[in-house]
């Protein structure tokens, strides 16, 4: 058995750890927090495209690295450790890997390289507003090479060069890719809870767009998707929950109260105690769902719904029991705390809301018991 | 990644699996043996004899007392694949998982040539005789009396929540030699023959009604000094080789699970429908699969760490915790999901094995959060130990032991 990463893979993280405590402090995060009208760091995100990690998972006939989905787990822990303000997740989770689960060969010749280079930078559109998104619901339509409908939010929408579009299409739905700078395309930036990760609003009258892959089948197409990303996602949510609790550790032990370090109180190692187990149950369950989605396991469904559900849990509680822990100063504006609150929160719903993962988890595990039966 | 076995990892698990599926039943969701604990014990012996006779008791003790020698890995797939079949263990956890290997650390080799083999072939049943009323989580303040006469030490007080001290055989006994010393410092340890004159064992009816505990009085019970283990005024520290093999030993509480409940939930009907389909029921069956697999998943980590000839980490310090409360949380829950039904033990069949094991695992749970280590006792290791926390104020620090103060 081995259910550990690879030297090679720690070696990767080393290397990340290393580059994003340099090119991404929390200084660059507060940097895009502070400025409203900055929507991501650039030239931290041009640095990352240096390295290549928007190609891990690429093919390599298609300009990527074509590495594992492991290596990319790894950077998704680190990514989510540093609080990265960069349109990674959308591009590369869910963007990059709807082309090449579901592009034409001629649609992945054209945007791969571009996605792997990090030239092109990508997201998928989803929501119409509040509400979890129901396919019988949906407003976009594309028809005859055009689409028209509301997105909103889409998250790095205001950056991104394309999205994958959720629509209806006749009878069916099916993802199709939108040029965002094309016309009938119009974006804007809208007001969001994590300013580090940007949110917009995207409407397209009769923008053109195309079907991506055969078309169709888009919503399952989409749930495919979204059970990938949940392991990345779940990868940054553990990343951050354990910076949440590292730093609430170093300020518990250096600050004093009642003539004792704060972290001689029981009240707070059993709080920092509880940290670690949310922390090492979701870590655990992501292992298991970066093995799931490197093997394309028959239960990645219910692998990554697990890892998912426990990771936003481990992140939400981690990053709100660190302000806790920080009293007052943890409430103001230049702790540093509230960065992990807000992307805690935000991680939490971009994918869908933690009660619509735990539906899904329930879902996956009665399945298997009628497969099983 | 992955998961599969190494060759010889392999090679022993099917080992282990032919000898299991030879001599033993799958388990099953049938009703529970329906016998008496002393019936219960013999067939408990029977199994441990049967596992000697074939060299699968006791895989970790060296081979010359009647062990195996073998790896933690190895120790780990026995665990799993035995866990799989309905076969009775529960006598022997506490024996053969922490008084043997506190033996094997500190007692001569006369004594280990005597008594391990019979520990290992099931003939003896040992216990743990460390907890007294004054001494639960602070264990270093028991007061239970040796003094030296001549070659004996001559033993008075009272032990309590000593496991199976009515059946067993042998027992392992943490003592205070001086009590003017201070509280870590004055402790003497034995190992005893539980048939000693003076020896008195009188049951305690747990919340269950069940009586799988005692109290365990001493009256000028005569010890030899050659069944001292450690030096005298060294005890505490002998004790800390116990407690750490019980932290080894004390894993998953078992019981009702998140795979139960959804079971029950596809039977139950709320509202005209199945359970199973309220979201309120969701949440929970997912909040408790997720800390089930997360179990799994660091146990996976653990194996792996040692499969690979590493030292795991820390991860394991979490299993009691969280599955002892998971077990309470669940049946508590289940028994809410049958309304007003749940209350009773339920019909013959399906209803009474329901009842069996959600009441049960009620009535349990909060056993098992206080048993090994209370649920606030593990935090602090886990503050202290894992993250490097200071540790609690000692009020009683350096105090003699004669002169620290005591409650109820
Ligand atoms: C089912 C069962 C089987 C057992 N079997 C055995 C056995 O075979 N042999 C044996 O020797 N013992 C056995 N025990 C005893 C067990 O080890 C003790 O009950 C346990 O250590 C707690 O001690 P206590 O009962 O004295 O509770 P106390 O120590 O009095 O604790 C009472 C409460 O105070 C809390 N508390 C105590 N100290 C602290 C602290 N420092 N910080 C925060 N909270 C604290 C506890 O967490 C608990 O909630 C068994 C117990 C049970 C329930």
């Amino acid at each position: 058995m081995n259910f550990e990463f690879s030297d090679e893979q720690n070696l990767l993280r080393e290397q990340a750890q290393r580059f994003l405590s340099e090119q991404s402090p929390l200084s660059t995060v507060r940097a895009v927090l502070d400025d409203a009208d900055v929507s991501c760091d650039k030239a931290l995100w041009q640095a990352i495209c240096d390295l290549g990690w928007t190609g891990v998972t690429v093919p390599e006939s298609y300009g990527g690295l074509g590495m594992g989905y492991l290596e990319l787990c790894v950077l998704a822990e680190e990514l989510g450790r540093s609080l990265a303000p960069t349109p990674f997740a959308s591009s590369v989770y869910l963007a990059t890997e709807a082309l090449i689960r579901f592009g034409s060969e001629a649609q992945k010749q054209k945007w791969l390289p571009g996605l792997a280079s990090g030239e092109v930078v990508g997201t998928v559109a989803v929501a119409e507003g509040r509400g979890a998104p129901q396919a019988d619901a949906l407003a976009a339509f594309y028809a005859n090479g055009t689409i028209t409908g509301t997105k909103l939010p889409v998250p790095d929408g205001d950056v991104a060069d394309i999205a994958i579009v959720v629509a209806k299409d006749g009878a069916g739905i099916s993802l199709c890719l939108v040029e965002l700078q094309g016309d009938g395309v119009t974006r804007s930036v809208v007001a969001n809870l994590d300013p580090t990760r940007s949110q917009a609003c995207v409407e397209m009258t009769g923008a053109s767009a195309e079907v991506l892959g055969a078309g169709g089948s888009g919503w399952a197409q989409l749930q495919e998707l979204f059970n990938r990303a949940a392991v990345l996602f779940a990868f940054e949510q553990v990343g951050g929950a354990q910076a949440s609790l590292d730093m609430a550790k170093e300020y518990a032990l250096g600050r004093y109260a009642f003539g004792r370090s704060i972290a001689s109180f029981q009240a707070i190692k059993h709080k920092l105690a509880d940290m670690y187990i949310a922390t090492t149950l979701a870590r655990s369950n992501c292992y298991y769902g970066a093995w799931a989605l490197a093997e394309d396991a028959p239960d990645l469904a219910l692998a990554a719904a697990t890892a998912r559900v426990s990771a936003t849990k481990a992140f939400h509680e981690c990053s709100k029991e660190n302000i806790q822990t920080h009293g007052g100063m943890g409430f103001t504006w230049e702790f540093d705390c509230h960065m992990y609150y807000r992307r805690a929160k935000a991680l939490s719903v971009n994918l869908g809301s933690l009660s619509s993962w735990e539906d899904r988890l329930v879902n996956a595990l009665e399945s298997r018991i009628a497969k099983e039966a | 990644m992955n998961f599969e076995d190494t060759p010889q990892e392999a090679a022993f698990r099917a080992e282990a699996r032919a000898f299991l599926s030879a001599n033993a039943q799958p388990k099953t969701d049938t009703a529970p043996h329906q016998e008496t604990e002393a019936e219960y014990i013999l067939r408990a012996k029977a199994w441990q004899k049967l596992k000697a006779d074939h060299g699968w008791a006791c895989l970790s003790y060296p081979s010359e007392y009647g062990g195996r020698g073998a790896t933690s890995m190895e120790n780990i797939i026995w665990g799993q694949e035995e866990g799989k079949f309905d076969v009775p263990v529960g006598p022997y956890a506490i024996g053969l998982g922490m008084c043997g290997p506190t033996m094997i650390a500190y007692a001569g080799e006369e004594h280990l040539k005597e008594r391990i083999p019979r520990m290992v072939e099931g003939v003896d049943i040992w216990c743990q005789l460390f907890s007294e009323p004054g001494a639960g989580s602070d264990l270093a303040n028991l007061r239970t009396r040796c003094e030296r006469d001549g070659d004996d030490w001559i033993i008075n007080g009272q032990k309590i929540w000593t496991s199976g001290a009515h059946f067993c055989d042998w027992g392992i006994l943490v003592t205070r030699s001086d009590p003017t010393a201070a509280k870590h410092k004055g402790l003497t340890f034995f190992f005893l023959d539980m048939k000693s004159p003076g020896v008195e064992i009188r049951p305690i009816k747990q919340i269950s009604g069940d009586s799988n505990f005692n109290e365990v009085y001493f009256t000028d019970v005569r010890i030899p000094d050659h069944q001292r283990l450690g030096a005298v005024g060294d005890g505490w520290k002998v004790s800390l080789t116990t407690l750490m093999n019980e932290r080894l030993a004390v894993g998953d509480a078992g019981g009702a699970d998140a795979p139960h409940l959804l079971e029950l939930a596809q039977r139950i009907m709320i509202d005209g429908e199945p359970a199973i389909k309220s979201r309120a029921v969701r949440e929970k069956l997912a909040t408790w699969h997720c800390e089930k697999a997360g179990l799994r998943n660091t146990k996976y980590r653990v194996m792996s760490a040692l499969s690979q000839g590493k030292t795991p980490g820390p991860e394991n310090s979490i299993t009691k915790v969280v599955s002892a409360s998971k077990l309470q949380d669940v049946s508590s829950f289940a028994i809410d999901l049958m309304d007003m039904g749940g209350v009773m033990l339920g019909r013959e069949g399906q209803e009474e094995l329901d009842g069996k094991l959600f009441h049960g695992s009620f009535l349990g749970a909060p056993g098992m959060r206080i048993a090994g280590g209370t649920d606030e006792i593990l935090r602090n290791i886990i503050a202290e130990r894992v993250l490097g926390l200071p540790q609690d104020v000692r009020v009683d620090k350096g105090i003699p032991f004669n002169e620290v103060e005591q409650g109820n």
